[in-house]
C-alpha cells in the first residue's frame, strides 16, 4: 500500500472523527477544512483531478465561509454537551457498535475480493464537460432549479419579519 | 503516480459515510449536525468519483457537479434556518428546541 494514499485516506478518516467530536465549533470547522482537503487529495488520486480542484474551491472554500459566518453571528454557546455525554453510556452503543463492526469487516472482506481493473486514466475537464452538456444536459437544469429553489428559501426564511402577537 | 483501486475508495466512502451518521446521532448543536450531513454528502460524491475511475466514466464526475450543488443549497437553507431560530432569542443551538415552530 503506497504512502500517499494511506496518507490521504487516514487523514480523512481523523478529520471527520475529530469533527464530530470536538466541543468547540470553530475548531470542527477548521478539522472539516483538513478533511475536505484530504478528500480532494483521495479524488486526485482516484483519476480526477476536475472533482479535486472543485472539491477545494467550493466545499473548502465558499461552504466554509458560510460556516465562519453563522458562527461569527451567534458566537459561542454550548450548554448541551453534558446531555450528551449522558447519552454515550456504553449500554446504550455497545451492541449496535458490535454489530455494525462485524458488518464493516465483512464489507471489508467482500470489497478485497473484487478484482482491480488497473490504474485508472484521469478523466479530463473535457470529459466532464462534454458528458455534462452533451447527454446529461438534464443535470444542469436541474442544478439551476436546486440553486434557485435554495436561494428562495434562504431569503424567505432569512428575512426579517415583525414578530406576530 | 499511484492510484487508489475504486474498492478501497468505497471502504473509506462507508467510513466516512458511518462518522457522519454517527456525529448526527450523537451531537445535539444544529452546526455539528450540518458539518455531518456534509461528511455524509462528501462520502456519497466519493462513490460518484470511485465508480466513475472504475469505468472511466464522466457520468460520475457530472454526478459529483449535482452532490455539490445539493450540498451547497442544503448548506444555506440550513445555515438560514439557525440564525431564524437564533433571532427569535433562543440562547443554545440545541436541535431539541426547535419542536416547536410557528409561523
Amino acid at each position: 500500500m503506497p504512502v500517499m494514499i494511506l496518507f490521504a485516506a487516514s487523514l480523512t478518516v481523523i478529520g471527520a472523527v475529530m469533527v464530530i467530536t470536538r466541543r468547540i465549533a470553530v475548531h470542527a470547522v477548521l478539522w472539516l477544512v483538513v478533511t475536505f482537503l484530504a478528500l480532494a487529495c483521495v479524488f486526485t488520486l482516484l483519476g480526477a483531478p476536475f472533482a479535486a480542484a472543485l472539491e477545494v474551491i467550493i466545499y473548502a472554500g465558499a461552504i466554509m465561509v458560510l460556516f465562519i459566518f453563522v458562527i461569527m453571528m451567534i458566537g459561542p454557546a454550548q450548554p448541551e454537551s453534558d446531555r450528551e455525554k449522558e447519552w454515550l453510556r456504553p449500554r446504550a452503543w455497545l451492541g449496535p457498535a458490535i454489530l455494525a463492526t462485524l458488518l464493516c469487516g465483512e464489507l471489508l472482506f467482500g470489497l478485497r475480493a473484487t478484482p482491480h481493473t488497473g490504474t485508472p486514466a484521469p478523466i479530463t475537464p473535457r470529459d466532464v464537460g462534454l458528458s455534462l452538456f452533451g447527454p446529461c444536459v438534464m443535470m444542469v437544469e436541474l442544478a439551476s432549479f436546486l440553486l434557485l429553489a435554495g436561494l428562495v428559501t434562504a431569503f424567505h426564511i432569512g428575512r426579517h419579519r415583525p414578530e406576530t402577537p | 503516480m499511484t492510484a487508489l483501486p475504486p474498492g478501497d475508495a468505497l471502504l473509506l466512502a462507508v467510513i466516512l459515510f458511518s462518522t457522519g451518521l454517527a456525529g448526527i446521532l450523537i451531537r445535539r448543536n444544529l452546526l455539528f449536525m450540518l458539518m455531518s450531513i456534509d461528511i455524509m454528502l462528501n462520502a456519497a460524491a466519493l462513490v460518484f468519483i470511485a465508480a466513475g475511475a472504475k469505468w472511466h466514466d464522466a457520468t460520475g464526475q457530472v454526478m459529483f457537479l449535482m452532490i455539490l450543488a445539493l450540498a451547497a443549497t442544503e448548506t444555506a437553507a440550513g445555515l438560514a434556518i439557525i440564525l431564524r431560530l437564533h433571532a427569535r432569542g433562543r440562547p443554545s443551538l440545541d436541535a431539541d428546541t426547535g419542536n416547536l415552530l410557528r409561523g
